[in-house]
Formats: C-alpha cells, sequence, structure tokens
C-alpha cells in the first residue's frame, strides 16, 4: 500500500518528533491533573450548587454567584478590604523583595548567607504572628503602648487590634513585614545565574553606578524570576487571610479585618456552605488572573 | 570569558580597540561599586535586620526560659536565667508518646524527603521540554499550571480528599507524597529558570550525541542549581508544617508535626516543653535553608550561567 509523505509540519508529525518531549512531562503532569486540575473543575462545579458536605450537592445555577455579588454585604466589606490590602502590600512587598535580594547580593560569604536568613526569618520561624501580639497587646504592658506612653504621644493604653480604624493599617504593616518570602528566595537564587561579564561590559558601555547597572543588566538579566515572583506576589497579597485571623481575630470588630478569604474560611470550614464557598474561590480566581495579565505586560518594560 | 584584568591593583577592562580602560572596581573585583555605598547599604540592613530577626530571637529565648519567667508579665524578650530544663522535660515527653517517637521522626523522614525530592525531579523533568523545545500544547499546560496556583486551596480540600479516597491511597504516605509531587509552585519555578540556559550549550550537547536526558542531566540540572535548591527549601517548609490532617488517621503514620503539636496543646503544665517544641520545630527548616542557601553561594559565586 502506497502513503502519500507526511506532512512534516502536520499536528501528528509534530507530536510523534517531540515523543521524548511527552515522556519527560507525564509523570508531572499525569498526577498535575489528578491532584489539582480535577480537585479546581469540581470546586468550580460546586460553586454552581447548595452543597452542605453532608447531603449531595443540589444544582442551583447562578444563585450562589448573584448572592456573593448583589446581596451579600459582608462579602463587599471583605471585598473592600482585600482590595486595599492588595493594592498597598502587593507592590511594596514586591518591590521590597527586588531591592532586599539586590542588596544582599552584593555582599559575600558569610554575611550574604546570614543576612538571607535574618531577612527571611518571619517567613520561615513558624511563630512569627506570636511577635506581633506582644507588640499590640492592647494593656500598657504591650510594647507599641507602653513605648508611645512612656514618650507622652498618648496618654492611655489603645486597644489597637479592637479598634475599627487601626486594623487595616497594622494588617499591612505585619503583612510587609513578612513580605520577603517566595519572591525574595527565587530572587535570591536568580540573581547568582546572572552572567557576571556582562557587568564588566556595561561598564565599558557607561553604566557608572550601582542604580544603572540595576536597571539596565540586573532586572533585565532576572526577568524570568520576576515574573514568578509576580505571580507569588498576586496569590499573596489576594490572599491574606492568616494575619488578620490571628491578630484581629474571627469575627474581627465591625468586620474591619475580614477579607475574601477569612469569608471564604468561615463559609467553608465553619458553616458548611461549600457552594458558597467555592464561588467565593472563583470570583477570587478571576481576580488575581485578571490582576496577573495586566502585571505581566508591565514587567515586559523593564529595563527599556 | 572574562575581559578584566589587574594592573597594579587598578582595575582594567580591554576596550573593543583593545585598549585598557580603568573601571571603578573594589577589591572584590566587583565594578561600579564606591566603598561608602557599601558601608550605607551595610547599616541599612542591619537595622531593618533586627526588626526582621525578631521570632527567631524570641523562639530561642524562650526555649531556655524557666517556668517563672515563661508566666511573667509583663512578658519579657530577653530570658534572665537560661536553663535546658525545657528540652529534658520534652524528651521526657517524647519517651512517653502512644508510639515510639522515633517512629514519628521516620515518618517525617519518608514524608518530608519523598515529597521535596519526588517534586524537584518530576517539576524539573517537566520544566525542561516547556522552557527549551517548542511542542504542540506546550503554552497551554504551562498556562494552565500557571493558573492553577490562583485558585484557592481551601475549597479544593474537600474534591482532593474525594480523590484520594477513590484512588485507595487514603491513609498511606501516599496521599500526602504524591500530590507534593504535582504543587504548581516547582515547575514555574524550575521552567523560568531553565528559560535562561543558551540554547548554544543544548545544541553543542545534541551534536556530540548527548539524548534528551543526558542534557538535562549534565547541562540544565547543574545550571540551575540555585533554583532547585530553593524549591527544596520551599518545599520542605509546606511538608515539615503538614500534621497529616484528615489524610493520615493511624497514629504509626503521623509525622513529628502531629506529635510535636500534641505535646504542645498539653497547656500551661507544659508551657516549658512546648517552648523547646517550638525551637525544634523553627531549628529544623532553618538548618535545612542554610545548608541549601551556602550551596547556592557556594556553586555560583564566580561565573553564573555563561555561553
Amino acid at each position: 500500500m502506497e502513503r502519500l509523505p507526511a506532512n512534516p509540519n502536520s499536528l501528528r508529525a509534530r507530536i510523534g518528533r517531540e515523543k521524548v518531549s511527552y515522556l519527560m512531562l507525564a509523570p508531572y503532569f499525569v498526577l498535575f491533573f489528578m491532584f489539582t486540575v480535577l480537585p479546581v473543575v469540581i470546586s468550580i462545579f460546586f460553586s454552581f450548587t447548595y452543597f452542605d458536605m453532608h447531603s449531595l450537592p443540589q444544582f442551583i445555577g447562578w444563585g450562589n454567584y448573584s448572592k456573593l455579588l448583589l446581596e451579600d454585604d459582608l462579602f463587599i466589606i471583605a471585598l473592600r478590604n482585600t482590595l486595599i490590602l492588595a493594592v498597598v502590600t502587593g507592590p511594596v512587598s514586591y518591590i521590597l523583595c527586588v531591592l532586599f535580594a539586590w542588596i544582599i547580593n552584593e555582599f559575600r560569604g558569610f554575611v550574604r548567607a546570614l543576612l538571607t536568613l535574618v531577612f527571611y526569618a518571619p517567613s520561615i520561624s513558624g511563630q512569627a504572628f506570636l511577635i506581633w501580639s506582644i507588640i499590640l497587646t492592647g494593656d500598657r504592658y504591650g510594647f507599641l503602648n507602653g513605648t508611645l506612653m512612656q514618650f507622652g504621644f498618648i496618654q492611655e493604653a489603645i486597644l489597637w487590634m479592637q479598634t475599627e480604624k487601626y486594623v487595616l493599617p497594622f494588617l499591612i504593616v505585619v503583612q510587609l513585614w513578612l513580605s520577603l518570602g517566595t519572591g525574595f528566595l527565587a530572587f535570591i537564587a536568580g540573581l547568582q545565574t546572572v552572567d557576571k561579564t556582562l557587568y564588566e561590559a556595561a561598564a565599558i558601555d557607561g553604566v557608572s553606578n550601582r542604580w544603572q547597572e540595576l536597571w539596565f543588566i540586573t532586572l533585565p538579566s532576572i526577568r524570568p524570576q520576576l515574573m514568578f515572583g509576580a505571580i507569588m506576589q498576586i496569590t499573596g497579597s489576594f490572599a491574606i487571610a492568616d494575619v488578620s485571623l490571628f491578630l484581629a481575630g474571627n469575627p474581627s470588630v465591625n468586620n474591619s479585618g475580614a477579607t475574601i478569604v477569612t469569608t471564604l474560611l468561615d463559609y467553608g470550614g465553619i458553616r458548611f456552605e461549600m457552594g458558597y464557598a467555592s464561588a467565593i474561590a472563583t470570583v477570587l480566581f478571576i481576580m488575581m488572573v485578571g490582576t496577573n495579565k495586566a502585571v505581566q505586560k508591565l514587567l515586559k518594560r523593564i529595563g527599556e | 570569558m572574562s575581559s578584566g584584568t589587574n594592573l597594579s591593583n587598578k582595575h582594567y577592562v580591554l576596550d573593543p580597540k583593545g585598549r585598557p580602560v580603568r573601571i571603578r572596581a573594589s577589591k572584590h573585583n566587583k565594578v561600579n561599586r564606591s566603598p561608602a555605598g557599601n558601608m550605607l547599604l551595610f547599616i541599612l540592613m542591619a537595622f531593618c535586620g533586627l526588626f526582621m530577626i525578631l521570632p527567631i530571637v524570641m523562639i530561642v529565648n524562650n526555649s531556655l526560659k524557666p517556668p517563672d519567667e515563661l508566666f511573667q508579665f509583663p512578658p519579657r524578650l530577653f530570658v534572665r536565667n537560661p536553663t535546658l530544663d525545657n528540652f529534658a522535660d520534652l524528651f521526657v515527653l517524647m519517651g512517653e508518646t502512644w508510639v515510639p517517637f522515633s517512629r514519628y521522626i521516620l515518618n517525617t523522614l519518608i514524608i518530608t524527603g519523598g515529597g521535596v525530592v519526588g517534586h524537584v525531579l518530576c517539576a524539573s523533568l517537566a520544566a525542561y521540554p516547556l522552557a527549551k523545545r517548542k511542542f504542540p500544547g506546550s503554552k497551554l499546560l504551562f498556562s494552565i499550571v500557571v493558573l492553577s496556583m490562583m485558585f484557592s486551596w481551601t475549597v479544593t480540600q474537600i474534591p482532593n480528599y474525594m480523590i484520594i479516597s477513590t484512588l485507595g491511597i487514603n491513609n498511606t504516605y501516599l496521599a500526602l507524597i504524591l500530590p507534593a509531587w504535582s504543587f504548581g509552585i516547582g515547575l514555574y519555578l524550575m521552567k523560568q529558570f531553565m528559560e535562561q540556559i543558551p540554547d548554544s550549550i543544548i545544541e553543542s550537547a545534541r551534536i556530540d550525541g548527548a539524548s534528551e536526558i543526558k542534557v538535562f542531566w549534565q547541562i540544565i540540572m547543574p545550571n540551575v542549581k540555585p533554583a532547585w535548591l530553593t524549591l527544596a527549601i520551599f518545599q520542605f517548609q509546606i511538608l515539615w508544617g503538614n500534621t497529616g490532617g484528615m489524610f493520615l488517621r493511624s497514629e504509626e503514620l503521623k509525622p513529628m508535626q502531629f506529635a510535636m503539636q500534641q505535646i504542645m496543646a498539653g497547656g500551661a503544665a507544659r508551657a516549658g516543653a512546648s517552648a523547646a517544641v517550638a525551637f525544634i520545630i523553627a531549628a529544623i527548616p532553618i538548618t535545612f535553608f542554610l545548608v541549601c542557601q551556602s550551596s547556592i553561594f557556594e556553586t555560583m559565586t564566580t561565573s553564573g550561567i555563561k555561553e
């Protein structure tokens, strides 16, 4: 039987040529589809149902979404708080990560390893929030109250985390303090792979200080890491919850510390309304995807 | 190749016409650095560092405090009469656990070790074709991984439990290890680093007859060592913090973290032992972190990735 020679650019031919690629992908992606993609798809399905984790889910169409976006006042407060936290801590944390990773990379040997540990300490030491509950204790023995009273700035102790107007600002401070995490370490690692001869070449081309070097050489060289860090920053900033639960409690005073994820944990973990919790997760997901699109566009312009 | 040369303690490089040009460089051969700027940065870092190191300072001090200082009000950060009694108490408690404490340690080694090594290997192996080979579906697969990282982990727990039960791996180590192999973070991180490796070194290895697996193992992985060491740190932290939760019900399978948290849940009577537990829970990932970080700095000090 005679066959026409296969078109070397046909889809089948290209897949055949790349057999080795697919073999290398297989172990990861089989597990990934099973343990990540499938659960996400099932969760999105749950978001269109009423599901109390006891009886079978009942399909209710867009019911959860219309209730969430049109009727749920608490969600609107949580949405507002989340946006404030994300807009402030997201970009600031990100810039701090880049800046500190870069400065640490200026040092050598033992000092550099030590500084990396010192700045990563809040992310690795487990009980990191505990120190803030000591600082922010509402009586006069709290570190902040004590210091302010000693210098006469305030006359009596302030219940910091029980006073509505202070809750968000302190959550922002603590979150910034916690910000040197995943992205920061990825930048540290990325800086190690930059070709050092680029710097000498740049010096000949007229780059004359470390700031120009940062913008024209270093940042463009670690662009892939910057993109990775941006995703980690977005997922982190939109998902702020632990800090709020620990310092402001749940429910917080007048919901001043409520965020989308604390609301989600409330519905999913305490009220057993999994359908509604899944709808919250889906809305949050769409917000993050949109933000990511915009941020990746911005990052393409570094070093221009 | 470096064009830097040291002539009588001053730093010169050759310009395109071959004439030596002096550039600003410190004794460490770094260009464009002033000593005053270095000093300023060091002072800035030392000042900021004081705030960042507070949790470690607190954990170390608490673990050394005798009970009266642990309950002192108002609390003090620094210990006055340091003692190792808390650790002695903890070791006594460890001897009284339901299953021998060594069993918890073994479980942690299996779960954490298996989860870290497996994830680094699986994710790196999949990241290589995504970064360096063009094939149908590569862009789609990669964007699915990135998107998946943005979906809240809380609500996928229930479907995850259903899937793990269906597979019949509930209440085995695999219930924790297999999902850990496929976290999104590793694939994304490894792919970003592999993209930076110049195609020319891969091509020349292929021309020398190296198989793709050989290219991956002997060219790609050594060049992205900082990436997989960093990934190991992330993955270690995630798995180290896992108590087994709803997946491991048998006491013989539970990790050390679970046993430690049981000790901490003992209330005021165990405040001293809890402080010692907090120290150990922090000290082990920090040790792992330091080993990986120093290895990152050692391997890549001189060159970076070059053609």
